[in-house]
């Protein structure tokens, strides 16, 4: 084939000149993992509440939080990527429109990336909780209401607790699917990890090296979030309960 | 306040039609390699031979662990120079579809074939060894009696799953390739009416796949009554 | 204490509740028993609200508990309840089972509220699990903390709704004894049970549901001594046969 493997391209010093290639790639694996925490932030309180809602007894906010989940589902994530970045800005007021249209493009990609992956998730965070909720046995609220907890109160110490433990698991996988989506966002020219990738195809010849380093590096995150989350999936275990003693 | 035009819609309908095709031709062909290399990867992994458990294993949380954009920018930068040079193909062959179909292909049976895991794995155990008992081998066991069940109990989560591939689909826009979304973006492009063309295309996934979700639901119904 | 007047209660054309009045003086034990699908789950769960009705009312401790205007909340801290299923919290461990109402409905110290809710463990003969969860308790012990718990917040009448139904014949004794106790000492009861030992023993009146009506509502001896409708009749031969 007469491929020449140079892995030693990593440490020769970028086009830029004021850093190596490598510190490239930390670049963008700094911005996946800013961009995917600060979005499951948001994943996780919206998501929480809508869950929360689709269970609730009023058929108005129950009939909202299912539309929402819905809208956010049926639209690729590329798509609704677009909107934020593209559509949104044109459609706010035009002071404020403008404003964001002359702040720093960083910041404009990352915040309607963030805002992006954010909602997208916590419609998928929201499936979760309620399905968590609507598992533990009916009789749970009525033992909270019982006790004169009110309803809301209810939620919060009784069915919440509980529910949330029960979907550590495939809050885990969503918490994964956060940071695999990240990487639809260099589309718009966010310069995390896969977009650095590219970029390092581009400048550096070595397209092997620089996918396999950039993919290594996913898997490598994959591994770090699973350990966590067996952790915290053995610290919130309920003794007695789901394999607990 | 932005001033909506809709006027470059119309005229562009038969190019984003094909768009769609392309959407949908790449859909149909990872749905149906997907289950058939997915159904063979879960019976490895099922399977008692361990390299073979092994490699189904690997294979399987390796294209969970990367993201879908990563494959494909694989499959477009890289894997089409390597078999050009591999079959001696002249430089610059469109290998663009195919690579895709590929990409999605191969990376959609590891989702395919964990949800087929699970559903072979709800047949009870009893049935296979029943069908020993009347003489069937692993393989007439496993088509005439485990898979039909499993297939049964798994048709709502592989439609979902079918559903959630046509949108990963709209991501061969890194390639440049004229899909639904590629289609929208470029006329949108074209004619500066790029909100227009993306609420559009936006509308338009919302509308396919809130119907088939809803579709789905319904047959779920169907089948697993209450 | 507790007063039932004509209530109904129905689902679409399903009645479930018919025009049922009764009444639980102070310091009584009333027993609830009757075939299943009679209503008498439902009934005692209209008491505290848990259940809504259409029509008739119900007054607890003069407040009445259809009214719009209740604090069902307010209402239903002190009326005790306890369920067929314990309904434990399991991710609390036992002594926050017991005192975390007491601390966020009745707005006690978390001291007192752990004080008060050892004592009543202690009460009920489990203060060695203190610290252990629910699920690592047996099926007799979480209902005899769920007993606890409700006593913790110092009710001025106790709901049980088939407390011994889903135990374990050899633990149903030890509840009964906690309930038994608790009747000796003076506590208003309404109970919905099968347990036709426990309503001998300690019940003053016994009432008999049927297809979602009060069949029969008379003193404990009256009602075993000669059942008066026919149903009951038959199913006091059904349940007393073994």
């Amino acid at each position: 084939m007469g491929y020449q493997w140079n892995w030693g391209v990593f440490l020769q010093p970028s086009a830029a000149g004021d850093d190596t290639y490598l510190g490239w790639m930390f670049a963008g694996l700094k911005m996946t993992i800013a961009l995917s925490l600060s979005a499951w932030v948001i994943a996780l309180l919206l998501g929480a509440i809508v869950g929360v809602l689709r269970t609730a007894p009023n058929k108005v906010l129950a009939g909202l939080a299912t539309a929402y989940v819905e809208l956010f589902r049926n639209i690729p994530l590329l798509v609704q990527l677009f909107i934020w970045y593209f559509v949104l800005p044109e459609l706010l007021p035009k002071a404020l429109g403008d404003a964001f249209k002359q702040s720093n493009p960083v910041f404009q990609m990352f915040s309607a990336s963030m805002i992006c992956l954010g909602l997208f998730t916590s419609a998928r965070v929201a499936e979760q909780v309620r399905a968590g909720i609507n598992s533990l046995p009916k009789g749970q609220k009525n033992a909270g209401l019982a006790l004169g907890f009110t309803l809301p109160q209810t939620y919060r110490f009784v069915m919440l607790p509980m529910a949330f433990r029960l979907i550590v698991p495939p809050l885990t996988s969503e918490f994964l699917n956060i940071f695999k989506n990240s990487a639809v966002c260099s589309t718009i020219g966010l310069l995390e990890l896969a977009a650095q990738g590219r970029q390092l195809v581009d400048y550096t010849a070595q397209p092997y090296e620089s996918f396999i380093a950039v993919t290594v590096a996913y898997v490598v995150i994959n591994v770090i979030v699973m350990t966590l989350m067996k952790k915290l999936e053995d610290k919130v275990r309920v003794p007695g309960y789901m394999g607990g003693k | 306040m932005y001033e909506f035009d809709w006027s470059s819609i119309p005229g562009s309908l038969p190019f984003l039609w094909d768009g769609m095709k392309i959407s949908l031709e790449i859909t149909l062909t990872a749905v149906i390699f997907g289950i058939v290399w997915g159904t063979l990867l879960a019976m490895m992994r099922l399977s008692s031979v361990k390299p073979l458990s092994l490699f189904a294993a690997g294979y399987v949380n390796f294209f969970r662990a990367v993201p879908l954009v990563m494959v494909l920018l694989w499959f477009f930068l890289i894997v089409p120079k390597f078999i050009e040079q591999l079959f001696n193909l002249p430089p610059g062959t469109d290998l663009r579809l195919t690579s895709a179909m590929i990409g999605f292909a191969l990376f959609e049976s590891a989702y395919y074939s964990e949800i087929i895991r699970a559903g072979i794995q709800s047949v009870p155990k009893g049935q296979m060894a029943a069908c020993y008992a009347l003489g069937m081998t692993y393989g007439q066991a496993m088509r005439l009696v485990v898979l039909p069940q499993a297939f049964r109990n798994m048709v709502p989560l592989l439609l979902t799953q079918a559903i959630i591939l046509f949108q990963d689909t709209s991501l061969v826009y890194v390639s440049a390739l004229a899909d639904f979304f590629g289609a929208a973006y470029k006329v949108g492009d074209r004619d500066g009416r790029l909100v227009e063309l993306l609420l559009f295309a936006g509308l338009v996934y919302f509308v396919i796949c809130f119907a088939a979700s809803t579709l789905v639901k319904r047959l779920q119904k169907k089948y697993h009554p209450a | 204490m507790i007063k039932i007047e004509n209530v109904s209660k129905n689902y679409g054309s399903f009645d479930v509740l018919k025009d049922c009045s009764t009444t639980v003086n102070k310091g009584e034990v009333v027993v609830v028993c009757g075939p299943s699908g009679s209503g008498k789950s439902t009934l005692i769960k209209c008491v505290n609200g848990l259940e809504p009705f259409q029509s008739g009312q119900i007054i607890v401790n003069g407040t009445s508990v259809g009214d719009p205007k209740t604090n069902l909340s307010k209402l239903r801290s002190h009326v005790g309840m306890v369920f067929q299923h314990f309904e434990l919290f399991p991710h609390m461990s036992i002594t926050e089972n017991l005192a975390i109402a007491q601390i966020k409905v009745l707005k006690r110290s978390k001291d007192e509220a752990m004080d008060k809710g050892l004592k009543l463990l202690d009460r009920v003969g489990l203060k060695a699990h203190a610290h252990k969860f629910p699920g690592q308790l047996s099926g007799g012990q979480q209902q005899r903390v769920a007993i606890a718990r409700a006593l913790a917040m110092d009710p001025i009448c106790m709901l049980f709704d088939e407390p011994t139904s889903a135990l374990d014949p050899e633990m149903i004794n030890e509840v009964l004894d906690v309930m038994t106790e608790l009747a000796q000492e003076g506590m208003t009861m309404m109970c919905v049970t099968h347990e036709m030992g426990f309503a001998k023993r300690v019940a003053h009146r016994v009432i008999f549901m049927d297809h979602g009506r009060i069949v029969e509502d008379d003193s404990k001896d009256a009602f075993f001594a000669n059942p008066r409708s026919e149903r009951a009749q038959q199913f006091l031969a059904k349940i007393l046969q073994h």
